[in-house]
């Protein structure tokens, strides 16, 4: 049976007439509450919609509104089902834990405004993925990026924050001035904008819209080289937040892109190429640079560049099969991508809600300064192990099914492709996630052991764990992420009805419940997982009885004979990662502050390194530099004379009619 | 027959697999001119690490108990999907090298975090050493193993492994893939030129030290965990040096035994006539690996 569309709208209102309730509450204490209600309420409901759009059937709604070049129009077909059903996940999970995260800024902060915003960009959000009206999306899109704009800028005190939102503004309204040109691109003969009479009139404008759609939502997704506000933007955020920004709203911009490539038609072999270039590249130096952060969620969000290379590396697979004939593996690269966006979905947030309870805790985010907290947060640093060997890619956990479809694409797009270059993609990609995989692993083995083992860098008797709304959002994630891990094979048949979309034109529905789709490896995997947990509990029982007689003792780390180890001695997350830094020394150009210990006896020393984003130090800053430069040229014509003004508009006027008399 | 040929790899690679240990052990000892240890050594040393007790670090917390017990499940799981020439591969499916090679990396990643937990400043050199050198080394074994799909047409280690002896188009791609699974065997397994196993201290700089707080049954679990991991790279290397299959299950069996024997005494020889690497350029090392293994993918699609 299917809902309609009367359960979508309903979501929608209730998260916005929610928000407005909100914002007249303001600082009220029962606007927090009421904000936390309304926005769990219509992800309930959203999620519900999203589900029935992606398995039962699809809708369309169209209103005549005011505004030219279409009607308001919204349509939900599995593609934008799926979407709207991870946006209402994370969102749920993300004000639940808002609820508890906010809680002690109410006499600080106007928290009424904060749910004001968040409501508008969840109601953004899902707007944005069914819209089938350029207008529309292109108001939903603004709106999105408005009001995330400013959730960045709670805390709008510090000087840094401000900054942060400032270049996520300036990113943004970039890219969405790509995205108008592309559109217009598009428009249909009759100047309409609705989605189904838009077309590409010549293979030239399809490869124009493309590149356009490719900066203009990547610059929202974070790809390399537009990431640049993505790492400065996600820390400054309050941590629900955070979450939803790194977990869903950027996923729109994949959304977008997938959108536009089914409007496009036939995909030119160069498109998957383009792909999967941005993606290696976006993948392999986003997960360099997350190494080297010194601050969790600035390495969290680096990570979001490196898993939004992932997606587009599947994405990127599956256009190029597409162009080539091949679509036996393109649809495991579409599967992989898709399901890499809900994968990345929850294991981000449930990092950055873990991140959130760190500082909520400590005060800090600076990993150096961190240490033990296991045994003071049993529970975040759990789920946070869990995240971390999740978006690690490792079994058994989600992010390994998603990456091995990906894998599985292009071993093979290796084997079977007739192409040596077709073959050469299959290599890229292959060694691509790989060097991917090792490296995350790498991160995410320092950014866990050296925050939540050992013992506390910096004593802080007072932290604690967090309170119930806070941790069981982290639980319910962390499940999440075991059971997909272990139910690979249905979740797959989940996603058929967007595969279907996606590849609608190019494949009978029919041919997808064949033998496209790795399903009897991804039982076996399932099968290997719970064999290895079960191997795991078999070992314990083992290890138990070992022990039970015998004197089992506590003791200090024995530190090679060392008789006064501290904390401080204990191996820093930077020094973790320095053979890294030192081999990929020409790309990272770390700089080294402090002094070095003179003489016999030194009395200080000290060191301090630091890695910038070589991107903004040696692409963007440079770049606005200049047009700052070019801008401050212009100064020499405003002398804030009256006269002058006069002068410029009848100089003005005269050059029109001499143009128009011609 | 697949089965009981699967199960008996597994049974064998189980049982027989610290006595890897003590040829290398046996074979470096003849060099430096001394009777060596008992061959079974590593099964003493196991049961008698079984009927200890243990002592556990303050510092310490669950992760480093469960460290050797994931470790161990996870080279076992792994095992599981290895094929040894004359023995079929006790599971396999279509991908199933790479569920192999992630299995293993689970086994890394808890023993980093075990090592890591204790707070020693010594265990974590060693932690992020084992980290940047095995993200080196993953790609290679991946590239090397897709060389081999692109071969023989397989994705599964089995069929790879089973067909390698059909598919001998392209001379030079075998002996190249041996000599990047040799160097990921050693980079893998902590063995000279990339790590000295001889001691637990300064000259051991990645594996060995990181495992210095484990003891008692715990300790026997991680050495037998990488006893097992040595089997498996050594049986990926016997598959691509020696495939040809007679047919006949006996003399293939016993062609693969011998094969594991030999490669435990080539590197017994290597690390009796080698000085280990300084750390600096055992990145250099790793990298000729991945670009022998593209080397081998080049000549393959040629």
């Amino acid at each position: 049976m299917s809902l309609g569309y009367p359960v979508f709208l309903v979501a929608l209102a209730v998260c916005g007439v929610g928000g407005f309730l909100c914002l007249c509450l303001g600082r009220r204490g029962v606007a927090h509450g009421l904000g936390a209600a309304t926005a769990v309420l219509a992800s309930g409901m959203a999620l519900v919609s999203g589900l029935d759009g992606m398995i039962h059937s699809a809708w369309s709604l169209s209103w005549a509104w005011p505004v030219p070049m279409g009607a308001f129009q919204l349509a939900m077909d599995p593609l934008s089902g799926f979407f709207v059903a991870v946006i209402a996940v994370v969102s749920l999970v993300a004000s639940v834990y808002g609820y508890g995260y906010l809680k002690h800024d109410a006499k600080r902060k106007n928290l009424g405004l904060s749910w004001f915003w968040f409501n508008g960009l969840l109601v953004s959000m899902w707007l944005v993925v069914t819209a089938s009206n350029a207008v529309l999306f292109l108001v939903a899109w603004e709106c999105m990026s408005l009001t995330s704009f400013f959730l960045v800028i709670y805390e709008h005190e510090r000087q840094e924050v401000v900054e942060a939102g400032w270049t996520y503004l300036v990113a943004t309204h970039l890219g969405t001035a790509c995205l108008l040109a592309m559109f217009v691109l598009l428009s249909g003969t009759q100047g309409s904008l609705d989605f189904e009479s838009m077309a590409a009139a010549t293979p030239t404008i399809a490869g124009w819209a493309f590149v356009l759609a490719l900066v203009g939502f990547g610059t929202k997704a974070g790809l390399m080289p537009m990431h640049v506000w993505l790492p400065l933007a996600h820390p400054a955020a309050p941590s629900h937040v955070s979450a939803v920004m790194s977990g869903v709203m950027i996923k729109t911009g994949i959304y977008g892109l997938l959108r536009v490539l089914t409007l496009l038609g036939a995909p030119a072999v160069w498109w998957g190429w383009t792909l999967i270039a941005v993606g290696v590249i976006s993948g392999i130096l986003g997960v360099l640079l997350a190494m080297v952060q010194h601050d969790l969620k600035r390495l969290l969000a680096y990570h979001s560049v490196e898993n939004i290379g992932i997606i587009t590396l599947g994405l990127g697979l599956g256009v190029l099969g597409i162009g080539t004939g091949h679509l036996s593996w393109a649809i495991l690269g579409f599967a992989g991508g898709l399901l890499h966006v809900f994968n990345h979905a929850i294991f981000k947030s449930l990092l950055f809600l873990g991140a959130g309870s760190i500082q909520h805790a400590t005060g800090t985010l600076e990993i150096d300064r961190l240490g033990g907290l296991l045994k003071r947060m049993p529970v975040t640093g759990t789920t946070f192990l869990v995240g971390s060997a999740a978006i690690a890619g490792l079994p058994p956990l989600n992010g390994f099914v998603s990456e091995f479809l990906i894998y599985m694409g292009a071993l093979s797009a290796l084997v079977t492709s007739s192409g040596i270059h077709t073959a050469w993609a299959g290599v890229l990609i292959a060694g691509g996630l790989a060097l991917i995989g090792g490296l995350a692993a790498a991160c995410f083995a320092k950014a866990f052991s050296v925050i939540f083992l050992g013992e506390p860098r910096v004593t802080a008797s007072s932290v604690h764990e967090s309170p119930r709304s806070m941790t069981w959002p982290l639980a319910m994630l962390a499940a999440v992420c075991i059971a997909v891990g272990l139910l690979g094979p249905f979740v797959v048949q989940g996603i058929k009805p967007v595969m279907a979309t996606l590849l609608a034109g190019q494949i009978d529905p029919v041919a997808l419940d064949g033998t496209a789709l790795p399903v009897r490896s991804l039982a076996w995997i399932s099968l290997a997982a719970v064999g290895l947990l079960g191997l795991v509990g078999l070992l314990a029982g083992i290890r138990q009885r070992l022990l039970s007689q015998r004197t089992v003792r506590q003791a200090p780390t024995w530190d090679c004979g060392f008789t006064a180890p501290n904390a401080r001695m204990q191996y820093t997350a930077s020094s973790f990662v320095w053979p890294v830094v030192a081999w990929f020394h020409a790309f990272f150009r770390p700089q080294r502050h402090g002094c070095d210990p003179e003489g016999l006896f030194p009395i200080q020393a000290s060191l301090h390194t630091d890695i910038k984003d070589c991107f903004l130090e040696r692409g963007y800053r440079p770049l606005f530099a200049l047009v700052a430069r070019l801008a401050g040229m212009l100064r020499c014509i405003q002398q804030g004379r009256n006269q002058l003004y006069v002068l410029y508009i009848a100089i003005t006027i005269l050059v029109l009619f001499i143009w128009k008399m011609r | 027959m697949y089965y009981v040929t699967g199960l008996s790899h597994v049974f064998l690679a189980m049982t027989l697999s610290p006595l890897l240990l003590g040829i290398i052990n046996r074979v470096k000892a003849r060099f430096a001119g001394r009777r060596g240890q008992p061959l079974c050594q590593l099964y003493y040393d196991l049961f008698k690490l079984l009927r200890k007790g243990a002592v556990y670090s303050r510092t310490t917390t669950w992760v480093f108990r469960i460290g050797p017990m994931g470790t161990l499940a996870a080279v076992v799981m792994a095992l599981l999907f290895v094929p040894l020439t004359g023995f079929g591969a006790c599971v396999s499916f279509s991908g199933d090298l790479l569920l192999m090679a992630y299995l293993l990396g689970v086994g890394r990643f808890l023993t980093v975090l075990a090592a890591m937990d204790t707070g020693s400043a010594f265990e974590g050199l060693g932690a992020s050493r084992e980290v940047f050198f095995s993200a080196l080394t993953e790609p290679s074994l991946i590239l090397a193993l897709a060389a081999l799909c692109k071969l023989t047409g397989q994705l599964s280690l089995e069929g790879m492994y089973g067909t390698l002896a059909m598919a001998g188009t392209a001379p030079m791609v075998l002996p190249l893939v041996s000599a990047v699974m040799m160097i990921v065997l050693l980079a893998e397994n902590a063995r000279m030129p990339v790590d000295d196993p001889n001691t637990h201290l300064e000259l051991t700089m990645i594996h060995e030290v990181m495992v210095l707080d484990h003891s008692g049954p715990d300790l026997a679990m991680i050495q037998y965990g990488a006893a097992i991991k040595l089997w498996i790279f050594s049986a990926l290397l016997v598959g691509v040096l020696i495939p040809i299959r007679t047919g006949m299950v006996v003399v293939d069996g016993l062609i693969g035994l011998v094969g594991i024997g030999v490669i435990a005494v080539v590197v017994g020889i290597m690390e009796s006539t080698m000085a280990r690497l300084r750390l600096l350029h055992v990145p250099q090392l790793l990298s000729i690996g991945l670009v022998l293994s593209l080397v081998s993918l080049i000549l393959v699609m040629r």
